[in-house]
């Protein structure tokens, strides 16, 4: 059985969904909710780079890298802000954050 | 043409059993492991589809860095493990609603596709996959690989500063403010006058 474009596509899809589920599923720990922000990422890099080597040309393999420079900085400065809001709250629960809520 | 069905299916399956592991796992730490294990096997599926760089990059990027950051942050906070799965059962519901809604409306999208055109796979040109993608970021997306490279510097110093603290009562060496010392502040000569104390 020839592997093709659609199996790669359905693992992406698979992935992302986990990534979404995730979010859902998570909502007391923001460490998993920015795990599950980088499955998302890989989902749409796998995504990017299954049409690419597909017969869509190069380009989708360079915005694969982009979107990974972008993965990598946000998860920089997400986990930069988790570290800074634990020093000053001592917790890191979603629902305690609140504090823009007005 | 068999390897290459039995390894896609041998990678796909672990991937996604470890995307499936970083969402459920108790511990945070398991979940960063697990999501090392999804990173290495998509890596392993990106080698399949023949983008070669992609591959390498991800492991040093994701697995070399970003695991490793959130590696670092989740052994920094100390988390109450107990408290943090509350409420675990009491959102599975809604999210699995939702996560079936979006993976009908994926896989009607992936089906729609493979109805229309199957593309053909690539063919694996006379230069390498690096070499080609190097000759296209160096000339045509030069402007947008410097975009990239601002991104991570914006990123390295928001992530500095946010984490930078000068904590009060602190004794730090001031170098400038040795330097700036003189001889008439530094010393003085007190004349002690003779049978009499300082």
């Amino acid at each position: 059985m020839q592997i093709g474009l659609e199996h790669y596509l359905t693992v992406a899809a698979i992935l992302f969904t986990f990534g979404i589920f995730g979010i859902f599923l998570n909502r007391k720990n923001v460490i998993v909710i920015l795990m599950s922000v980088e499955l998302m990422l890989l989902a749409v890099n796998l995504n990017l780079v299954a049409f690419s080597t597909h017969g869509a040309g190069l380009v989708g393999q360079v915005f694969a890298m982009l979107v990974l420079t972008v993965a990598a900085a946000e998860a920089a400065i997400g986990l930069a802000i988790l570290v800074v809001y634990f020093r000053n709250r001592g917790t890191i629960a979603v629902e305690e954050i609140n504090m823009m809520k007005g | 043409m068999i390897l290459q069905t039995l390894a896609f299916y041998v990678f796909a399956a672990v991937t996604i059993a470890a995307g499936a592991m970083v969402i459920v796992a108790r511990n945070p730490v398991h979940s960063v492991l697990y999501l090392i294990l999804a990173f290495f096997n998509s890596a392993a599926l990106f080698l399949l589809m023949g983008a070669e760089f992609i591959a390498m990059i991800l492991v040093i990027v994701y697995v070399g860095a970003v695991a490793v950051l959130f590696l670092f942050v989740v052994m920094m906070l100390d988390i109450n493990l107990a408290e943090i799965k509350q409420g675990f059962l009491r959102y599975l519901p809604i999210g699995a609603l939702i996560g079936l809604v979006l993976f009908g409306e994926l896989l009607l999208v992936v089906g729609a596709l493979a109805a229309g055109s199957g593309g053909q796979p690539a063919a694996a040109g006379a230069i390498g996959n690096t070499r080609a993608l190097g000759q296209l970021i160096y000339t045509q997306y030069f402007y947008l690989f410097q975009a990239a490279g601002m991104v991570l510097l914006v990123a390295m110093i928001g992530a500095i500063v946010l984490t930078l603290r000068s904590r009060p009562g602190v004794r730090r060496q001031r170098i400038a403010h040795q330097i700036d010392r003189r001889k008439e502040e530094a010393i003085e000569l007190v004349k002690v006058p003779s049978g009499g104390g300082v």
